[in-house]
């Protein structure tokens, strides 16, 4: 056989291999990007996928019970119900008033069962310096100009 | 005073733009004095650019919260070392040391070829510069680390600022960012470099001989700065990982995957003229992936635990590549006459055959996981809806590819050019495969049966024994012509030639890293809720919280626990995880894990917080065996490479045909021996 064709033999079956590795991948962990609104709405879909939820995490509603920790993710008006028992630690950022994003599945009884939880972290790349400019004039602060 | 810091940037951006100008003109019209001025405009962007980041630190450390930047990323109690490394604390600050070392380099660079490569030096230092224009650019205007505090038209300050998460003051903060950088800006010099070789199409492989060091103290720095961030995500951030497959780790990592490629790739070049296209292409790969990992971080369109917000600084990001690649695949299919191979395959069984299956490899793992990173982007511009994969994909994919690697390392440094007979193959690959299978075949006497652990260690096993061969018998016969001991034999083997048993050594790094990353097939974990002199096993340790502490101090309320731990009822050691809640706006948590690091694993636990009843405190504990063996494994790397740096004592001359110009080129008047642009 001519060596380009046993190359190229070799390299479709390697392709291909990691080409199936690469979908049974993807069906196994693909998950949805839904916010809290839309989870409401989603109906019995809701159940069946494995979702990604984003929102905040309501102050006060952090409970933990050994390794077990409930709280409720909301955004705006809409709020979700949140347990999650994975063996990770729970981020240093995830506390009551941050944004977090909880990986898992809806459960029938409507909470949501969380298998990762992620929080927002720690460096500044976030407010442009324009919205910083507001807070000092609201706090009133004048310092020596 | 700020407005020094604005001016210089203003000027730098404008230098860049000239530099620009003045190199392709100087070059399409022969003023030799237009290319000189744009490589002093270098050296001048690099003197305004040091006064401006001078000033933006000299801001940092004298509190000057009249900026934004300041206010936003520092305070008055915050330690000299981080009110330095605020500088890259933040979006705009952080564009600054970009552009600043790349500043330096293109210096360096400009510095270094004064006098050599006239020809090509034109479109280098276009290169390199409009790069820089692009990066000054974003600081000038839209993202400007001098903003001031107004209200109205009034400058004003604050009494202090928001100062650096206290996630980000530990003294890694001040090396992993840099040192990425570092990696992320310095592959923009082989890919000026390549550029210029391929616009001016320059005789022979000059421009890769003159990128070797440049790629590999790049490639050095990456690496460093990858392993930096997995270091500290273990040890500091503590969520019991080194590697989440997060986007923006993925980013580091893209680039990374793409220039170990070039840095085999190029050996093919180099002895065998092959895969000139596919080297260009490489490098271009490289230079864009670095300039994608830097959108990828800043913009937000990809969720991430380092997540920021949506920035409309991503419009700029992929305009910029659109027209790069653009113009980079006009050029390259312009010019794929200059691009042509001088020899072809001959054999699959051969060191081309495995330097292409390592470049495959690479480029396959580079794919799948560019694909997963920006999954999410590509199902909503296809389906309309948002899906993420998670770490099982990007495992199942690459630890397949990771092991495929392994084999290679071993096999390639030992099969022959052109065609390797299947009788050398196996005088070669005997011993080495014994050794595997004995390996595999005693772990399995001891119990072990995870099929991927087994293959890694089987085929670690393989590559070191090739590797301590190559070793043993380049030495012995030194030893037998000088009659040096064996060791200042392999001292002086390797010093004749330091890029072959230079890389050597970094593959013995690599399969280091391997056994620690295979470790993980073996962890184990365990959470429990434990009141005072409770015990609770997990592996070979029993655990037993001795006391619940808490406190205060200036800068944060305490909660302690002081764990024993026994092995077999004698208590080894205590360890003493904590959970802190600083005070100061944001009231940001920080657990600080306790880790008793070991060669052979590491104990790691976490003070997970207290029950509700506020009467027990929950402990994570977790075993990860051979996890010390990654940074072990990195140390190797880098001695390797800094190896593969020192200059051969011996410079070996390669025969082989290679092309040096061409006659009569039909329709392009092309005079013989004269570089046209």
């Amino acid at each position: 056989m001519h060596t380009y064709t046993k190359f190229g033999i070799l390299v479709v079956v390697i392709i291909g291999t990691l080409a199936w590795l690469a979908s049974g991948g993807i069906s196994e962990t693909a998950t949805y990007y839904k916010t809290v609104a839309e989870i409401k709405n989603m109906g019995g879909d809701a159940h069946a996928k494995r979702l990604r939820v984003a929102g905040d995490v309501e102050d006060g509603s952090i409970q933990r019970n050994g390794r077990q920790v409930r709280f409720v993710l909301k955004q705006e008006a809409d709020t979700l119900h949140v347990l999650y028992d994975g063996i990770e630690p729970l981020p240093d950022t995830f506390k009551g008033g941050a944004q977090a994003v909880a990986d898992g599945r809806l459960q029938p009884d409507g909470t949501f069962h969380a298998t990762k939880i992620q929080a927002k972290c720690a460096s500044k790349y976030e407010a442009k310096p324009g919205q910083y400019k507001a807070k000092p004039a609201e706090s009133g602060n004048k310092a020596a100009l | 005073m700020e407005n020094l810091g604005t001016l210089a940037v203003i000027l730098a951006f404008a230098l860049s733009v000239y530099s620009v100008l003045a190199s392709l003109i100087g070059k399409w019209k022969n003023r030799e004095f237009l290319v000189v001025s744009g490589e002093r405009a270098v050296l001048a962007i690099w003197g305004l650019l040091t006064i401006a980041s001078g000033y933006l630190v000299y801001a940092l450390q004298t509190d000057d919260f009249r900026l934004a930047y300041v206010a936003g990323h520092s305070n008055r109690t915050m330690p000299a070392l981080y009110k330095f490394t605020a500088w890259w604390g933040g979006q705009e600050g952080s564009l600054l040391l970009w552009s600043w070392i790349l500043s330096s380099y293109a210096a360096i660079v400009v510095w270094q070829n004064r006098r050599k490569f006239r020809a090509m030096m034109p479109y280098v230092t276009a290169t390199l510069m409009v790069v820089q224009a692009f990066f000054l650019l974003l600081i000038s205007f839209p993202l400007s680390p001098f903003e001031v505090l107004a209200v109205g038209r009034e400058v004003t300050s604050v009494a202090d600022g928001r100062g650096l998460n206290p996630l980000l003051q530990y003294w890694t903060m001040a090396i992993h960012p840099p040192t990425l950088y570092l990696g992320y800006v310095g592959f923009v010099v082989p890919f000026a470099f390549a550029m210029g070789s391929l616009i001016t199409r320059a005789p022979g492989d000059s421009w890769i001989h003159t990128t070797r060091r440049w790629t590999l103290v790049t490639w050095m720095f990456q690496s460093s700065g990858i392993l930096l961030g997995a270091g500290w995500a273990y040890a500091v951030l503590g969520w019991g990982g080194y590697w989440g497959w997060d986007p923006v780790e993925n980013a580091s990592l893209l680039p990374w995957i793409t220039a170990t490629a070039f840095l085999h790739s190029v050996m093919m070049q180099e002895k065998k003229g092959m895969m000139k296209i596919w080297n260009i292409v490489l490098v271009s790969s490289t230079f864009f992936l670095c300039i994608l990992g830097t959108a990828l971080t800043r913009s937000g369109i990809v969720q991430s635990v380092h997540a920021f917000a949506q920035s409309p600084i991503s419009r700029y990001f992929t305009t910029f590549l659109a027209l790069g690649i653009a113009l980079v695949v006009y050029l390259i299919l312009d010019r794929l006459d200059y691009l042509k191979s001088e020899s072809h395959l001959e054999s699959v069984l051969s060191r081309e055959s495995s330097f292409l299956f390592n470049n495959l490899i690479l480029l396959a793992s580079c794919f799948s996981i560019l694909w997963g990173t920006l999954f999410p982007v590509i199902s909503e511009a296809v389906t309309g809806e948002k899906i993420s994969v998670d770490a099982p994909f990007f495992n199942r994919v690459n630890i397949p590819i990771g092991l495929f690697l392994l084999l290679l390392t071993g096999i390639g440094p030992l099969i022959a050019w052109r065609r390797s007979s299947l009788e050398s193959l196996k005088k070669a690959f005997l011993w080495p495969s014994l050794g595997g299978l004995a390996t595999v075949a005693v772990l399995i006497a001891f119990g072990v049966r995870h099929l991927y652990a087994l293959m890694s260690f089987g085929l670690c096993a393989f590559v070191l024994w090739t590797i301590v061969i190559e070793f043993y018998k380049g030495a012995t016969a030194i030893a037998a012509k000088t009659g040096q001991n064996l060791l200042a034999a392999m001292v002086e083997l390797t010093h004749r030639n330091t890029r072959r048993y230079g890389g050597y050594l970094v593959h013995v790094g690599i399969v280091i890293m391997f056994i620690g990353f295979t470790g993980a097939a073996f962890n184990k974990d365990a959470t429990r809720e434990v009141a005072m002199n409770d015990t609770f096993e997990i592996g070979r340790y029993t655990l037993r919280v001795r006391d619940l502490q808490e406190g205060e101090n200036d800068h944060y309320r305490w909660w302690h626990a002081p764990i024993e731990v026994l092995v077999g009822g004698a208590q080894i050691d205590t360890l003493q995880p904590e959970q802190r809640l600083y005070k100061g706006a944001d009231r940001q948590a920080s657990s600080v894990v306790s880790i008793r690091r070991r060669l052979h694993e590491d104990l790691y636990l976490n003070f997970a917080g207290m029950t509700n009843d506020g009467k027990r405190a929950v402990i994570q504990a977790y075993v990860f065996p051979l996890v010390s063996w990654i940074w072990v494994g990195f140390f190797v790397l880098l001695f390797g490479t800094l190896v593969c740096l020192v200059p051969s004592k011996i410079k070996y001359q390669f025969a082989r045909t290679q092309i040096v110009g061409q006659v009569a080129a039909p329709a392009r008047e092309n005079a013989v021996g004269k570089n046209v642009g």
